[in-house]
């Protein structure tokens, strides 16, 4: 729907780039994050499987990468097949990333000891194409690194989920770096979902997408994921603008 | 007397002793005649076990010890260290009690392990000099009579032979002495002839001219994999631990040991995770011999593959998963499994990647972490006792106000594992502070008797 409203020269222009990017000859298959405001600004409607795409968390999380971890383990979670997840240092909580849909009979874990070796194992995953998704807990990521892991997650497929993670919160400006990536996140938590009583309630992150190839960029404000791995629409601003805008475009169209 | 176990050594009973002088000391001693021939026999099938398990160049040390060649095999075990825990917890496992050491050369590693401190050690490449040296000359491997000499001499240690002139103690001790501290100390090179069983299926390929590229090493490994594989298929096995083994122009061997989850018998696939390990191998002046040994070969069934119409076939992983262990190590690899216990970091274990799926999860009561910390981090707070979350808490230098929280979670000890845990206490709380940045923190005890712990804050992991 929204495809439809750009004008006929700008879509003949997008197909020209497409083919001189070289993947114009396979029409990429994407994954919905099932939450209209947010697929509607993708290119393709969701998140383009074969592909890298970088996550990061804002402030402290840049650092501890937890709301990080659970936003990749909701997209992991919601492919089909096994998922391998390279890591340098262990530490990771698996009950923590069932709650975010991912059991733990579909993670396979692969501490790999620094960086260089995480980048390797990474790039294996993604050639071999039996796996749904492979992520890697990585500090750096050289542009020749990426631009390798992308062609490796292209020819097969596989979604390539890069959680950038530093060990400082002064390194994090690497964030800004060019990559081969499809898209770049950043993760940010923000105060849970008030309750009636006392207590924590559900959590509630800014999920920003900085840069995607051949979209827009946007900020949403969305409820963290469920058990099955999708993100949630927060109740009290379901009604607003932003949302009334979408039903808009649909009805336009 | 040749051998004494713990017990005896316990009651007073030495090796050289008079069987009539035990029996005076122990009364009712249980005595069992000396067998050299069967002692040799099980010492060589325990050399066998270890060259199946743990390297490829593995020899027997006669009387009652065994060398190996650990290079080229350690990427497997995680290091050296991780390698020897490995092979010593197997053998106490097994009821062998072990000595083991390291060090740059057989002879160092033989007098280290028979008469170091430390019943595991490893020498740093280079000290083994600095660590011979207190050692007595027994260590030194030589016939009974020369130790006995050099000590009227005056020599009581290694290190005081190390810096003396060669001729004089040739002249009245023979070659051996020299020949001996040479190769203790690196300076004559020692090959160990590699164990092999008659019944090892092996591939061999000699060179009139020595090789040492490496893109004609790897043309020679394809065929050498291809040979081995007809071999395998006659007998209808499939390989578990591979071994390369290029011998050099200079006597030297340099071996790559490959290790795979599942039998296999794939040239394509034994090819590419061989050739994955050819800069590990250094040809020097030439390659004249590679060998490529099955070492561990188990029966493999072939299975057809069922094609269903619907579904679409489950993707084999095995071949990854090999060759991700071989370039970090197999331990390196694994998933995770729920342990019933309600202690946070007890309530995980490691199981291997392609064990069966176990469709178990943990309980969903509470919400758990992405992240946790490898040990809980003290922080500080002020809080009310007994049952109340922090007003505030301090971690790394910053002070965070606590806006939100639930809890308490009260996890109690395992009085079954340890008695120390019987009235040990933690209470979880799961916080949230200003910024919403939600923290999972206990108490060390419940808050009223001190006995159940230390009243103490620690932050043990970081939520999503």
């Amino acid at each position: 729907m929204h495809e439809l409203a750009i004008s006929p020269a700008i879509a003949a222009l997008r197909v020209r780039i497409a083919q001189l990017e070289g993947d114009g000859a396979r029409a990429r298959e994407v994954l919905p994050f099932g939450v209209p405001s947010l697929d509607r600004k993708l290119p393709g409607g969701g998140l383009a499987l074969g592909c890298l795409h970088e996550v990061a968390g804002g402030g402290n999380g840049a650092v501890d990468g937890a709301a990080a971890a659970c936003f990749v383990a909701g997209i992991a979670a919601r492919t089909q097949g096994k998922v391998l997840w390279c890591v340098a240092q262990q530490d990771l909580f698996a009950p923590g990333l069932e709650q975010a849909g991912l059991p733990p009979d579909r993670v396979i874990h692969v501490e790999a000891g620094d960086d260089k070796s995480v980048l390797a194992c990474m790039e294996e995953g993604l050639r071999h194409g039996g796996l749904g998704a492979v992520v890697a807990d990585i500090a750096r990521l050289p542009m020749t690194a990426s631009r390798r892991l992308h062609l490796a997650a292209k020819e097969s497929g596989t979604i390539g989920l890069a959680l950038r993670r530093w060990r400082r919160q002064a390194e994090a400006s690497d964030f800004g770096q060019p990559t081969a990536a499809m898209t770049r996140w950043r993760i940010s938590v923000l105060p849970s979902r008030p309750l009636p009583v006392p207590g924590v309630g559900r959590a509630r992150w800014l999920i920003e997408l900085i840069r995607a190839r051949a979209g827009e960029s946007l900020d949403i404000e969305l409820e963290a994921c469920d058990g099955s791995g999708h993100l949630g629409l927060p109740a009290d601003m379901a009604d607003r603008p932003a949302a009334a805008e979408g039903r808009r475009h649909s009805a336009a169209s | 007397m040749t051998a004494v176990d713990a017990t005896a050594q316990a009651l007073g009973l030495r090796v050289g002793m008079p069987v009539t002088k035990a029996q005076a000391l122990v009364p009712g001693l249980v005595i069992e005649p000396a067998d050299p021939k069967a002692d040799a026999e099980s010492l060589e099938r325990l050399a066998l076990w270890v060259l199946q398990r743990i390297a490829p160049i593995v020899a027997v040390d006669p009387p009652d010890g065994i060398v190996i060649d650990s290079t080229g095999a350690d990427h497997l075990h995680g290091g050296d260290a991780a390698m020897l825990d490995a092979l010593i917890g197997r053998l106490t496992l097994s009821g062998v009690s072990a000595r083991a050491a390291i060090a740059d050369t057989w002879g160092a590693a033989h007098a280290l392990a028979r008469y170091g401190s430390n019943p595991v050690l490893i020498a740093m490449p280079g000290a083994s000099i600095d660590m011979l040296a207190p050692l007595p000359l027994e260590a030194l491997r030589l016939s009974p009579a020369i130790p006995a000499g050099l000590r009227d001499l005056g020599f009581s240690r290694i290190g005081d032979l190390i810096g003396q002139p060669r001729a004089p103690l040739t002249l009245r001790f023979g070659p051996e002495l020299s020949r001996r501290l040479d190769q203790a100390l690196g300076n004559s090179a020692e090959p160990i002839e590699p164990l092999r069983p008659e019944d090892m299926i092996e591939a061999r390929r000699s060179f009139a001219e020595p090789i040492a590229a490496a893109e004609t090493i790897a043309r020679y490994i394809g065929k050498l994999v291809a040979t081995l594989c007809e071999a395998l298929e006659v007998r209808g096995l499939g390989v578990r631990r591979l071994d390369l083994l290029c011998h050099r122009i200079d006597s030297r061997v340099e071996t790559v040991r490959i290790g795979l989850a599942r039998p296999v018998r794939d040239p394509q696939r034994l090819t590419r995770l061989l050739c994955d390990k050819i800069e590990t191998i250094d040809p020097g002046l030439g390659i004249e011999i590679m060998t490529l040994t099955a070492t561990l070969a188990e029966p493999m069934t072939e299975r057809q593959a069922v094609s269903h119409l619907i579904e679409a076939p489950e993707p084999d992983l095995s071949g990854l998963i090999d060759t991700l262990a071989n370039r970090v190590g197999a331990r390196a690899i694994y998933r995770f499994a729920p342990v019933a216990s309600d202690v946070p970091e007890r309530s995980v274990c490691r199981i291997p990647a392609l064990a069966e799926e176990t469709g178990a999860g943990w309980p969903d009561h509470w919400p758990r972490p992405s992240r946790l910390l490898p040990r809980p981090d003290p922080i500080e707070t002020m809080a009310l006792l007994p049952d109340d979350p922090p007003n505030w808490i301090s971690w790394r230098g910053v002070r965070r106000r606590v806006r939100r929280a639930d809890g308490p979670e009260r996890v109690f000890g395992e009085w079954w594992k340890r008695d120390a845990e019987l009235v040990a206490v933690r209470d979880y709380f799961r916080i949230e502070d200003d910024a919403g940045e939600r923290f999972w923190i206990f108490r060390a005890g419940d808050g009223e008797d001190v006995a159940t712990g230390s009243h103490r804050w620690f932050l043990h992991g970081v939520f999503g």
